[in-house]
């Protein structure tokens, strides 16, 4: 059961802290919850794990590969190992011993993986990861989740901890918008249909589910009718949802903060073409590395604002 | 330290395992033979002598772990191990076949007794430092050992992992080094040459030794004095030939992956077999 808020404004709270904090709850009765760092503990704010944990709190210092590593032989032991590091990391520099050391072996670790996208930021275009999903969702076994806000981290938290195999969590670091009311539940594999509507479906993932609802709101107001649905969990992904869309909407839109090659909007195409053919756009960063500056910036220099939601809406209905 | 008749029953062993792994290769004809051959000696000493293990229960919660990060070296492993009854023997005829439960890289998910799955080359380490860090938080004594080939040494994680563990004080953690010299494409010290191994994992805050890694007698002190070293992970450098005791593999530069004829694979055979009736007569 789901319930958004009436009016969606930056959160007072970070993910980070919001995610840890319960983390910290969940390891005060389970001594083998384990957390990794290298050495990102205090961008990652996992350093209050460490000030809570001290024995099982574990600065690996600047080595990404060999975190992963220790990680799956921790899970060996029967531990729940955390890794955090920003995305880019977790993939690009990592990605082997995800492969082999965790996924291969049948290891459940948890990779929590910070900064997805344009939430990187002031970092730039270095690490700025726009590939990730396409690099994980090849390795099979590995269920990717991207949070779309504060409740719902916290809240899927329980099953990521307690379902045993690897995931890798898109989260982001800082404040994001908040969209959903406290006290609502969410399924891993089950999409949210978060407006209903009959001409077109909007399917947004994390940070950009805020603005495919404002996006809906502006369609509205010019007599389109756009369902707007959340897939947070990009694999496996609920492909029984994507083909109700495209059945009963005839033109999908995807919105994600990701490359548009291999992400969630490469994902949804592959459900339509094999489920319910039907025109589909995708917003997301067309095959550019990443830049510096604020997110807002980014958001209008790769076209993954609102306006840019609702010109590809009208593109799409062109094409229905 | 051994007894004459443990060592000279450790020699039999290796040569029992030498002869199995000849005979599981030359089923197909091919396969990684030379890194196979040259620590040989050290799987007779790790699971004639050394391990806690259980083969009806290969994941018995207190037995000792072995990560054999060369993972392609799983041919003598796993003749090592079908010798010590975790599976039968007629599963060696069935190597790298398709449907096969021994494939060429060892694989936890398939094999009885491995532990980790292998094969892309700097990742055992890690995974041996955070089985060690498990024990370690749950206060058990299970030892983790952790083979690494020479060329291995070459790949950065390696010396991630010795850094991370140099510091971490892991004495429950003991990694072999292979040093038989040669890696695919020849002579390391043609292509990337390593220097002075123990040098350069004492430095990295490391007990180290060097031991003929065929002499079961040396390894088997080695372990001991790695066992009797506390507060520091251990290191022993086995100095090694490549392709040792296969008559066809052993001094020829290009040994690492090998294709043979029966005749071959037979005089092989044969020259250990009689190695090993000495071996036997002597030891009665």
């Amino acid at each position: 059961m789901i319930k958004l808020v009436e009016k969606r404004k930056p959160d007072t709270v970070m993910m980070r802290d919001v995610y840890i904090d319960q983390l910290i709850e969940f390891a005060k009765s389970d001594p083998n919850i384990i957390v990794l760092d290298a050495d990102l503990m205090h961008s990652n704010g996992t350093y209050r794990f460490l000030e809570k944990f001290p024995e099982r709190a574990i600065n690996v210092g600047v080595q990404e590969a060999n975190m992963m590593g220790i990680a799956a032989g921790l899970s060996a032991t029967g531990k729940i190992p955390f890794t955090h590091t920003f995305a880019c990391f977790s993939t690009r520099r990592a990605l082997d011993q995800v492969y082999i050391s965790i996924a291969y072996n049948k290891l459940n670790v948890k990779m929590m993986a910070t900064d997805p996208g344009v939430t990187a930021a002031y970092n730039g275009g270095t690490h700025m990861p726009l590939e990730d999903i396409g690099f994980v969702r090849g390795i099979p076994t590995i269920t990717i989740i991207e949070p779309v806000d504060t409740v719902m981290m916290k809240a899927l938290l329980k099953d990521i901890t307690y379902s045993y195999g690897p995931f890798y969590v898109r989260i982001s670091r800082k404040t994001t918008i908040r969209v959903f009311e406290e006290g609502s539940s969410f399924e891993i594999g089950k999409g949210i249909v978060l407006r209903e509507g009959k001409d077109v479906t909007i399917i947004a993932t994390g940070i950009m589910v805020a603005e495919a609802l404002d996006a809906a709101d502006l369609l509205a107001s010019e007599g389109i009718d756009a369902r707007v649905v959340n897939i947070f969990t990009i694999k496996p992904i609920d492909r029984e949802l994507i083909e109700k869309c495209a059945s009963e909407t005839g033109a999908i839109v995807t919105a994600e903060n990701h490359n548009i090659y291999n992400g969630l909007g490469s994902a949804v195409a592959e459900v339509v073409a094999e489920t319910c053919p039907v025109p589909i756009e995708r917003v997301g960063v067309k095959d550019l590395f990443g830049e510096v500056g604020d997110v807002d910036y980014l958001k209008k220099r790769f076209n993954m604002t609102a306006q840019d939601i609702a010109a590809s809406v009208k593109n799409v209905l062109l094409r229905k | 330290m051994l007894t004459d008749n443990e060592m000279k029953e450790l020699e039999i062993f290796a040569t029992k395992i030498r002869i199995e792994t000849l005979k599981e290769l030359g089923y197909l004809g091919f396969g990684h033979i030379g890194g196979a051959m040259s620590i040989v000696e050290l799987l007779a000493v790790l699971y004639g002598k050394v391990m806690r293990y259980d083969p009806k229960n290969p994941k018995w919660e207190d037995r000792d772990w072995f990560v054999m990060s060369k993972g392609h070296a799983g041919p003598s492993l796993y003749a090592t191990l079908a010798l010590k009854g975790f599976f039968p023997m007629e599963w060696l005829k069935t190597l790298n076949r398709g449907g096969t439960d021994l494939p060429s890289h060892a694989d936890r998910n398939h094999t009885p007794g491995i532990d980790m799955s292998t094969g892309s080359l700097g990742q055992g380490i890690s995974m041996g430092i955070g089985i060690a860090l498990g024990h370690k938080m749950d206060n058990k004594e299970n030892y983790v050992y952790v083979l690494l080939g020479d060329g291995e040494c070459q790949e950065g994680q390696v010396w991630e992992g010795a850094l991370f563990a140099g510091n971490a004080g892991l004495d429950n953690l003991i990694v072999f080094i292979d040093y038989n010299k040669q890696q695919l494409d020849g002579y390391i010290d043609n292509i990337n040459p390593l220097g002075d191994l123990r040098k350069k994992w004492e430095e990295f805050g490391w007990h180290a030794q060097d031991v003929d890694g065929h002499n079961v007698m040396q390894i088997h002190e080695a372990i001991q004095r790695a066992k009797e070293t506390k507060g520091k992970s251990s290191v022993i450098v086995l100095h090694t030939i490549k392709g040792k005791g296969c008559t066809f593999a052993e001094g020829i530069e290009l040994n690492h992956h090998m294709k043979f004829n029966e005749e071959q694979i037979n005089d092989a055979i044969s020259a250990l077999q009689k190695e090993w009736e000495e071996k036997e007569r002597d030891l009665r």
